[in-house]
């Protein structure tokens, strides 16, 4: 029977969260690293095992962490994130130029076919990649570098790489998604790349349609259907027909379009999910009821999923990159609070339940299928 | 022999158990003691200074003899004591966060 295995990162620690192919009863392991910020876990597709962990404290900065025995046991690999040559400055918040520094890792990302290769998305906005499993780091600066880059500025967060996505068909595409700078493409396997933000429409920077400066809060792409891309953009839910090349707004009858996580259904490349949230002053879901929305129609057409979700007196956020679906027959979906719960779905979104309540505020979800 | 300790944190990313003892064939300084507990230890790389014995991070603070060593020159020789064991290096995580 196929197991599922959910990685959570927290303010806190990681937790590590089993359970048979009946997702029913879990097992709950954690906190690992205890008082470390964890932002990310992910395991490599190709061998489950191996699974990346970024930690970090104000005290003592970025650590990465590998385990080979699916979250078991850890060790630290390499943590030195130096970006290529002479890193040049981005704008800061008051529009001066601002040296690029190395804050965190946001994202880890592993290869599709080597377990030894592993994608970093970090703040000040970078791309790294290991090719020894986490040993050693070296920058991908043709990102950084794109003429654009002076004039990127910080969101709120920081100024964060956090959406790594790598198409699974054509080899070298790469997606990434910086905060408050855009989505961006390379077809060449990282070294180069150019922004694909054609049809987004911001208003909060000085020329809404701007080729860059959009705080794009998530991406989204079905492995069967690689040039279909979904977004959670800052405000609005975008789609791409053409791999990034233009957008065009699918909110729809959501009854807001700010939010952050946007995932899709793993047999289902037309049915998505996104949690709408208030606004960007008020991270809590609309009327205290904390709603999960389904399109089953790539977009615009939007259900609220309420079934054992908290509708009132809720006021938790659901960050970026704490969503996940399994690949189970019945899909699996996932997510994460910022009050501490893990909420977990075995009927695709129909109905929900939490697996944990009482974490630290959840970072980031992810979930393995497990044979 | 140098006695060093470590704030908890640091302790169970290299799973340290207690005090860290360091035998120095040099002058007994902030960097040296570093440097040798950065060989022992390579988690800690990185995590009590920047790499290539870079800058002290931020809200780390060296102490010893109740003294706070943590804006004097890495490369100064470190007080007696501590030199002779007679008193540990304390790396203590500052008080920080209200």
């Amino acid at each position: 029977m196929s197991r599922v295995r959910v990685l959570v990162g927290t303010r806190k620690g990681a937790f590590v969260l089993s359970a048979d192919g009946a997702r029913e009863s879990w097992e709950i392991s954690g906190p690992h690293f205890a008082g470390w910020e964890v932002y990310h876990l992910k395991g490599s597709p190709v061998n489950p095992d191996r699974l990346f962990a970024s930690q970090c404290s104000g005290w003592s900065g970025q650590v990465i962490q590998r385990s080979d025995d699916g979250g078991t046991t850890w060790e630290p690999t390499g943590n030195r994130f130096s970006y290529e040559g002479t890193p040049g400055t981005h704008q800061w918040y008051d529009g001066t130029p601002h040296p690029w520094e190395f804050e965190r890792v946001w994202h880890l990302e592993p290869s599709l076919d080597d377990p030894d290769l592993v994608y970093a998305g970090v703040e000040d906005a970078g791309l790294f990649k290991s090719a020894d499993g986490g040993q050693t780091w070296e920058e991908l600066p043709g990102l950084r570098g794109h003429s654009s880059g002076p004039s990127w500025q910080p969101g709120a967060g920081g100024m964060c790489l956090h959406t790594i996505i790598l198409d699974p068909v054509r080899p070298g595409r790469m997606f990434a998604a910086i905060s408050a700078a855009g989505a961006f493409r390379s077809d060449d396997s990282g070294q180069s790349w150019r922004p694909v933000n054609r049809g987004l429409r911001s208003e909060g920077i000085p020329d809404p349609d701007a080729e860059v400066g959009h705080c794009v809060h998530r991406l989204a792409m079905h492995p069967s259907r690689p040039d279909v891309l979904y977004m959670q953009k800052h405000w609005d839910v975008m789609r791409s027909d053409d791999a990034g090349e233009s957008w065009h707004e699918v909110s729809g009858n959501l009854p807001t379009d700010f939010g952050f996580p946007i995932d899709v259904h793993a047999h289902e490349p037309d049915t998505i999910y996104v949690v709408p949230i208030t606004s960007d002053a008020h991270h809590f879901p609309p009327e205290g009821r904390l709603r999960v929305y389904r399109s089953r129609t790539g977009g615009d057409e939007w259900e609220p999923l309420t079934s054992g979700l908290p509708q009132q007196h809720c006021y938790v956020n659901v960050l970026r990159d704490a969503m996940a679906i399994d690949s189970l027959d019945s899909c699996g979906i996932y997510f994460g609070t910022t009050g501490g719960q893990v909420y977990a779905s075995r009927d695709a979104g129909d109905s929900w339940a939490p697996i944990v309540r009482d974490l630290p505020a959840v970072l980031s979800v992810e979930v393995q299928t497990l044979p | 022999m140098i006695r060093v300790l470590l704030p908890s944190h640091l302790r169970a990313l290299a799973q340290i158990d207690g005090e860290v003892t360091l035998d120095l064939a040099g002058p007994v300084t902030s960097c040296s003691v570093l440097d040798a507990l950065e060989a022992r230890y390579p988690a800690l790389r990185g995590t009590i200074r920047g790499h290539d014995r870079g800058p002290r991070r931020a809200f780390i603070r060296f102490f010893a003899c109740e003294q706070d060593l943590s804006h004097s020159d890495p490369h100064a020789p470190l007080p007696e004591p501590v030199a002779s064991g007679a008193e540990p290096y304390l790396i203590i995580a500052a008080m920080a966060g209200g």
